[in-house]
């Protein structure tokens, strides 16, 4: 009854995985499941390594979104130092984020996503990924590698390279931006609005017309929103307060400090999964299901604070007839934020502060306990380091947000397993599905077990008595 | 003064009595790689990169301290010492932790440099991962033993240029580290006068100026040898 279909080639996902699919007596799918089955033990091995050499540390987590770490540990160790950064600093690091938030959203969306859209959920997986695309529609995908590329030029520009530049550190960053640099973007920013503009006019048409039933299947039920906003209530990706929505657009919990998060927030533990479950406190496990990245970031904040994105987010908000609460929806939500990291890159490149040479703080170890918190492409990413008094590490714990965004996840696989499994054999596409489902989250299994390469992905169809009645790789 | 002539690689060298094998092929522009070596300090042939084929000899003698004699024939960069060397340098990365990506002295690193140089493009010998620790007591500075090739270089600063002679080498064979004081936290040693000539000393990143991180570490080598320059010949330039 097992048989075992590979599949070449490899899945469109960032780390290792496996599916499992339920069924039950009458073969209909009771539950399924996501396993991350990789492991890294970051957190364990920094301990004893001095504070100051985390940035570089957690930056090699990721290979897509070192700057998320390099932030967030920047962050934390400018609370050892207990110093307030330089305006400059502060304006730097928000660049920089801005132009990872662009390359990390154009990557999942251009690369990694959009050939399913544009080429099939069933086409011929051979050509289903970003050289098909090419083939099929070469002037998109050459622009959405160039708008993945001016994100990834921009952290050069600021960092001396784009992969796990060692630019941020305790107290602010290294160097600010040239004059040469500024010149640069100012010059490239106009096609990388064409290109997101084109993008999104391209999806919303896709939506109206054959991604339509997806919005209904792909992760759509009610859950908590998590997200930094700014103290107005606005867009926020670098500092502010956390607060919780929930899927009627009340505020459940709003003004909360990084520095509580034991307060609010839970991590269980599954032993399927080497991937951390966490969840709001109040609401226990599992019922404390919240959702963090693109569509979370809309869906907590009031407004965006720039016009074209604060358009497309109303926009948005009309489609949905409210909080837009699909899964599916994070695709549109990567794109409004694309286009809001580029306004506001604009604003920053206007600003002289960001050519200011005096961006870095000094100080000796003087706190013990520190939480940073910055949102990275995918999602609120929490830093919490307890060092002696000399600064070396007691105690590491990086809460990712791949993790926080597990329950759904695993609800959205269930959720697509249900849809399209009806008996024993996985139907064809389906397994492009599932993955999809998983898509939408864009999530780094690398950096949220904290493993490297490339696993297939694993689908077992299960049934009642434990016998394994499809399996299928890839 | 004696002067001795040999031949190193072929060409004729003469150079005063007592002067060491490195010495007579720096004079003849002839390279050989150092790691231990340093200019100023007593040469301490610890780290054996700069070993050499002296014919008549069965063994291969350390440059850094063998003087040179009447007649005496030196092969620099044969087959046998360019496998040596890759094999030497192998085995320093194989016996610490040497995690380039985020030390401080990524991209300024007399090691990094040297397995460069010689063609190290990994490890034949399986990594020993040993257990290690970081000592950053001092106000200024910290040691971190993972990134140490034992090259003895601080000892040596710190006792013949600074005269202070807060470290030392202690334990044998691989259990071999470098101490400060009668083994306390460096921040504990009294006769640290925070000269940092360590710092500017260490090839690697092992000894680095706190606050210092990926790529940060910046070393002021010359200033060793001005100073002993300065003191020995009272000539104040740089």
């Amino acid at each position: 009854m097992t048989k075992t279909i590979v599949i070449d080639p490899v899945t469109r996902i960032e780390g290792h995985a496996k599916i499992s699919i339920f069924l039950d007596d009458a073969g209909e799918v009771s539950d399924a499941r996501f396993h991350v089955v990789e492991y890294r033990g970051f957190e364990k091995f920094c301990e004893g390594r001095p504070f100051t050499e985390m940035a570089g540390i957690t930056a090699r987590i990721c290979g897509i979104c070192p700057v998320s770490h390099l932030l967030a540990s920047a962050k934390t160790g400018d609370k050892i130092l207990a110093v307030k950064i330089p305006p400059a600093a502060d304006k730097l690091r928000r660049m920089m984020n801005l132009a990872q938030i662009t390359q990390s959203h154009a990557l999942s969306f251009f690369h990694l996503s959009s050939p399913d859209f544009l080429l099939g959920w069933d086409s011929d997986p051979a050509t289903r990924n970003v050289f098909g695309l090419i083939a099929a529609n070469p002037d998109l995908a050459r622009a959405g590698i160039r708008l993945r590329q001016f994100g990834q030029m921009v952290i050069e520009k600021l960092g001396g390279r784009k992969i796990h530049a060692a630019w941020t550190v305790p107290g602010g960053v290294r160097s600010p931006l040239s004059p040469e640099g500024r010149q640069w973007i100012v010059d490239r920013l106009p096609e990388a609005f064409e290109t997101v503009n084109l993008a999104l006019g391209l999806f919303k048409g896709m939506l109206d017309e054959q991604l339509k039933n997806e919005i209904n299947v792909f992760g759509e039920f009610p859950t908590l929103y998590m997200g930094l906003v700014g103290p107005n209530g606005e867009w926020e990706h670098y500092d502010g307060k956390l607060r919780f929505t929930d899927s009627q657009g009340n505020i459940v919990a709003d003004g909360l400090s990084e520095d509580d998060y034991h307060a609010f927030l839970g991590e269980a533990v599954e032993p399927w999964s080497y991937l951390k479950f966490p969840y709001y406190q109040p609401l226990g496990y599992p019922d404390g299901i919240y959702r963090v990245g693109p569509l979370a970031r809309l869906n907590v904040c009031d407004r965006i604070g720039t016009e074209a994105a604060d358009r497309e987010l109303q926009e948005l908000r009309d489609r949905a007839g409210g909080v837009p609460t699909s899964s599916f929806l994070y695709h549109y939500a990567r794109l409004i934020e694309i286009l809001a990291c580029l306004e506001k890159t604009q604003e920053l490149v206007d600003d002289p502060d960001v050519l200011s040479s005096r961006c870095r703080a000094h100080g000796g170890v003087n706190q013990l306990n520190a939480i940073g918190v910055s949102e990275a492409p995918r999602g609120t990413l929490f830093h919490h380091y307890q060092v002696d008094e000399n600064g070396l590490l007691e105690k590491v714990n990086l809460i990712i947000a791949t993790g926080q965004n597990n329950l759904a996840m695993n609800k959205t696989v269930a959720q697509i397993a249900k849809h399209y499994i009806h008996g024993t054999e996985i139907p064809e596409g389906l397994l492009n599905r599932v993955e999809a489902g998983i898509r939408c989250y864009d999530p780094c299994l690398s950096c949220s077990t904290h493993a490297a390469g490339q696993m297939p992905l694993h689908l077992q169809l299960v049934a009642a008595d434990g016998q394994i009645l499809d399996e299928v790789y890839r | 003064m004696t002067v001795k002539t040999l031949k190193i690689d072929g060409k004729d060298v003469a150079i005063e009595r007592g002067a060491t094998i490195l010495q007579a092929a720096k004079e003849a522009s002839i390279p050989i790689p150092t790691l231990c070596f340093l200019e100023g300090v007593t040469p301490a042939a610890a780290c054996r990169m700069c070993l050499v084929e002296v014919e008549g000899s069965s063994k291969l003698l350390p440059a850094c301290v063998t003087e040179v004699a009447e007649g005496m024939v030196v092969q620099t960069n044969t087959p046998k010492l360019q496998e040596f060397r890759r094999m030497n340098v192998e085995l320093l990365f194989a016996e610490g932790n040497h995690v380039c990506s985020i030390c401080v002295a990524n991209g300024n690193c007399e090691l990094q440099d040297m397995a460069i140089t010689v063609g190290m493009d990994h490890s034949r010998f399986p990594y020993r991962f040993p257990d290690r620790h970081v000592d950053v007591s001092h106000e200024q500075f910290g040691i971190d033993h993972n990134r140490c090739i034992l090259c003895t270089r601080c000892v040596r600063v710190c006792d013949e240029i600074e005269g202070a002679h807060v470290w030392d080498v202690a334990q044998r064979g691989e259990h071999c580290f470098i101490v400060s004081g009668l083994h306390q936290p460096w921040g504990e040693v009294d006769a640290c006068t925070a000269c940092g000539k360590c710092v500017d000393a260490c090839p690697t990143g092992a000894i680095f100026r706190k606050g210092n991180t990926t790529g940060e570490k910046e070393r002021d080598r010359a200033k060793l040898a001005f100073l002993v320059t300065a003191r020995e010949k009272h000539q104040w330039t740089r």
